[in-house]
């Protein structure tokens, strides 16, 4: 070896590169030393068509993944068989990056990335299924933000995966269009499952348990993509979503209080109908608008249009999260009732036989202490569910049901 | 005898005196399906491991460059014969012909104090768009193989307090992690040769751009365009000379077609709102990277600024750029310390929230 800098390489493997066959080809991969440039020399080498099959076992992975291909599938031997492990990742702001269309994620687990477990950038009509993401200590201000983290997408499925350990969102999509989130379990996250900034969503059929906030509806200034709308949360089971927020200060899901059910934000023309809750120490469904100070003259930020209907309620405002929550609480006669409306925004009404609080602040920024609390009186106003189903290409949907 | 004699004084002329002619680009390589295997295959080098460039690859410097781990970097330019070099209007980025090529190579000075090369990265402009390609140099530091992997590599060098020497694993970027940073609109793109960041306002042909001109390679028109200021020095105001390193470091993806458009924090030279740059923006999905701090740049509190803590760490899921450092780039976070610092802030105004 010579003298010089270079003391050793890690890790780093020569190829032999030829021309790739015109026909889609399996590129299997097994655990072992070598599997992280296996791994993503197949990621980067695979041509659209192909399918990248990770044998049963755990890679210990030392750097983030990448798939940049259109048209690949990423297949496991089941998420309780494949792990990728990423305790040793030295770089990358994820475990998995994907920036191509058309690809499926499907029967593999991400353990302990540094950052975001999976994360989809600009990937257009992805799949996620079956996958499992988790940080295994536990929750911990330290894990990783996202779990399953599409973002500026169109058609994103995310179907029957398990999320534990998120230090924001479990499964996140933002910035995205036309969008499933359904038969997931999320878990001990800060937000189970948040959709932000995005249009036309569907997310029921979800187990949410153990987070701060069970599903989060929001919508935040000064991004490319905003004015976020239709959106219906149904048919989901929201249980004890009363975990201490442990979100780093500054991040927008840091002021979730603990024990929320549904939190819609800022969003216009979104339901919520059909759900199970129980047991959640703030309130089972919160609408709000944007309460913190921005300049963005295209930002709207009140909820508007927020229907609420045929929800089962379990105990609910018992310990309120926020701050002049106990106040609050005291002034109710010892708890909150399960629905809380800032009383800012049009057309929010609920028609739960479950009572509901509105604070009447005439403004989302306004500060609690001024509010003037009472129950909500909806009357007559229309509660019929109007936002159209949400449907996925068939082709996406074909994937799933193979 | 005279025939041996012969051929070994072609040998010497080639490497003293007519490396070009004999040494010609292979134009081919650049524009071809596939992926040449070592760097040699290209010809850009007429003495490949002392890097003399080969007829026709220019040699370049960039006002404000990015930071790469101490890296020494060279940059070369290669144009076809005949083809001409246009302005992208917007930025003043070159736009090459395709058949152009961007090599740049990094290394360190050994302990002789000789420039010794660990990798080169192409960028080979073919029909389809810009392909990226990293070559890793072997050990014999005689030419440099294709590793689309990329890879990790143990090495020592002065990258310490005052260039002392020490170990530490400098990361080669796979092909998809070129991507990360050349990507604009989704298509790979060159970040550094800009028009402001190529002239460096002479008036002569010490200014590179002038110097193109003469010989052919850019066209006469001459669009005028900002200068960027060298950061590493003091001739310009602190806002100029942090705004260039940050045009140069991060805003090849924190732009509006770049990997980080999601983000809303925009860090082009241009970018004239101030929210999108930063200024009491608070994180989209900043994560753990957030560090507990409010916003992306809290004016007059850089301990309080995002931005700072995530150039201050080394932590993947904290550290900014995301990709291509290993170590802190001390001088850039205090340059950056000092703008945020400068910067007059609004009084604070705490509100109550659900």
């Amino acid at each position: 070896m010579k003298k010089g800098n270079r003391v050793a390489m890690l890790g780093a493997i020569t190829l032999a590169l030829t021309a790739a066959p015109a026909i889609a080809e399996t590129h299997n991969i097994a655990a072992g030393a070598d599997a992280q440039e296996k791994l993503q020399e197949a990621m980067i080498l695979a041509e659209p068509g192909d399918e990248i099959v990770l044998a049963e076992g755990t890679y210990a992975l030392t750097d983030g993944l990448s798939l940049d291909v259109d048209n690949v599938t990423v297949r496991g031997a089941g998420a309780d068989k494949t792990i990728l492990d990423f305790a040793n990742q030295q770089g990358s702001g994820e475990g998995l990056l994907v920036t191509s269309d058309n690809v499926v994620l499907r029967d593999f687990t991400v353990r302990d990335s540094k950052g975001d477990g999976i994360k989809s950038k600009g990937a257009d009509n992805i799949v996620y299924y079956r996958l499992t993401v988790e940080w295994s200590g536990g929750p911990k201000e330290t894990n990783g933000a996202y779990g399953i983290y599409p973002v500026e997408s169109e058609n994103v499925l995310v179907d029957a995966t398990t999320v534990t350990g998120a230090s924001d969102a479990g499964i996140y999509v933002g910035q995205s269009r036309n969008i499933i989130v359904r038969n997931n379990h999320v878990t001990y996250n800060v937000a189970g499952i948040e959709i932000e900034n995005s249009f036309n969503a569907d997310v029921y059929g979800n187990l949410t348990e153990n987070n701060t906030g069970g599903i989060l509806v929001f919508d935040l200034p000064n991004l490319p993509q905003q004015g976020g709308h239709d959106v219906r949360i149904f048919g989901n089971t929201l249980r004890d979503n009363n975990t201490p927020n442990f979100a780093p200060e500054g991040n927008i899901v840091a002021s979730v209080p603990a024990g929320s059910g549904v939190m819609i934000m800022a969003n216009r023309d979104v339901e919520v109908f059909g759900n199970v809750f129980e047991d959640h120490g703030t309130a089972n469904v919160i609408i709000v608008g944007y309460q913190q100070p921005f300049e963005d003259d295209n930002y709207q930020p009140l909820a508007n249009r927020i229907r609420v209907g045929n929800n089962s309620h379990g105990k609910a405002g018992y310990k309120p999260g926020f701050p002049e929550g106990a106040l609050l609480a005291a002034a109710m006669g010892g708890s909150l009732p399960p629905i809380i409306w800032d009383g800012t925004g049009e057309g929010v009404v609920s028609k739960d036989s479950a009572p509901a609080l509105s604070l009447n602040l005439s403004k989302p920024d306004q500060s609690l202490t001024e509010a003037q609390p009472a129950m909500a009186d909806f009357g007559d106003a229309n509660a019929d569910m109007t936002v159209p189903a949400v449907v996925m290409p068939e082709a996406m949907e074909a994937i799933v049901k193979r | 005898m005279i025939r041996a004699f012969l051929a070994v004084s072609a040998l010497l002329l080639v490497g003293a005196f007519a490396p070009a002619a004999l040494a010609p680009v292979q134009d081919a390589a650049i524009t071809e399906k596939g992926f040449p295997k070592k760097l040699s295959d290209y010809g850009f080098f007429a003495v490949l491991p002392e890097q003399v460039p080969a007829d026709g690859v220019q040699p370049y410097v960039l006002n404000a460059a990015l930071f790469s781990d101490k890296a020494e970097k060279r940059r070369f330019m290669y144009v076809p014969a005949g083809q001409e070099v246009s302005f992208a209007s917007r930025d003043g980025l070159l736009q090459l012909p395709v058949g152009s090529a961007l090599i740049k190579t990094f290394g360190y000075e050994n302990e002789a104090g000789v420039f010794e090369p660990i990798e080169t990265r192409l960028l080979l402009h073919r029909a389809n768009g810009w392909l990226a390609l990293p070559y890793i140099w072997d050990e014999d530091g005689q030419d440099a193989t294709l590793k689309v992997t990329g890879g990790r590599l143990e090495i020592e060098a002065p990258v310490g307090p005052d260039g002392a020497r020490q170990m530490f694993t400098y990361s080669v970027p796979n092909k998809n992690q070129c991507k990360g940073c050349h990507a604009l609109g989704g298509e790979v793109t060159p970040i550094g040769p800009k028009l402001r960041n190529l002239n460096n306002g002479a008036s002569d042909s010490s200014n590179q751009i002038i110097a193109w001109r003469e010989a052919g390679i850019l066209p006469n028109r001459f669009p005028d365009h900002p200068i960027m200021p060298r950061f590493d020095t003091k001739d310009a105001p602190i806002g100029e000379r942090a705004r260039a390193y940050l045009d140069i470091n991060c805003a090849h993806c924190h732009n509006r077609q770049g990997p980080a458009s999601n983000s809303g924090l925009y860090l082009t030279y241009q970018e004239s709102n101030d929210t999108a740059l930063g200024l009491y923006k608070r994180p989209v999905a900043a994560g753990r990277g957030s560090g507990n701090r409010e916003f992306a740049i809290h004016p007059g509190q850089p301990e309080a600024s995002i931005m700072l803590y995530r150039m201050d760490s080394t932590d993947p899921g904290i550290a900014m750029p995301e990709l291509g450092r290993s170590l802190i780039d001390d001088q850039g976070v205090a340059l950056v310390r000092e703008w945020i610092a400068s910067l007059e802030g609004q009084s604070d105004d705490k509100k109550d929230s659900l």
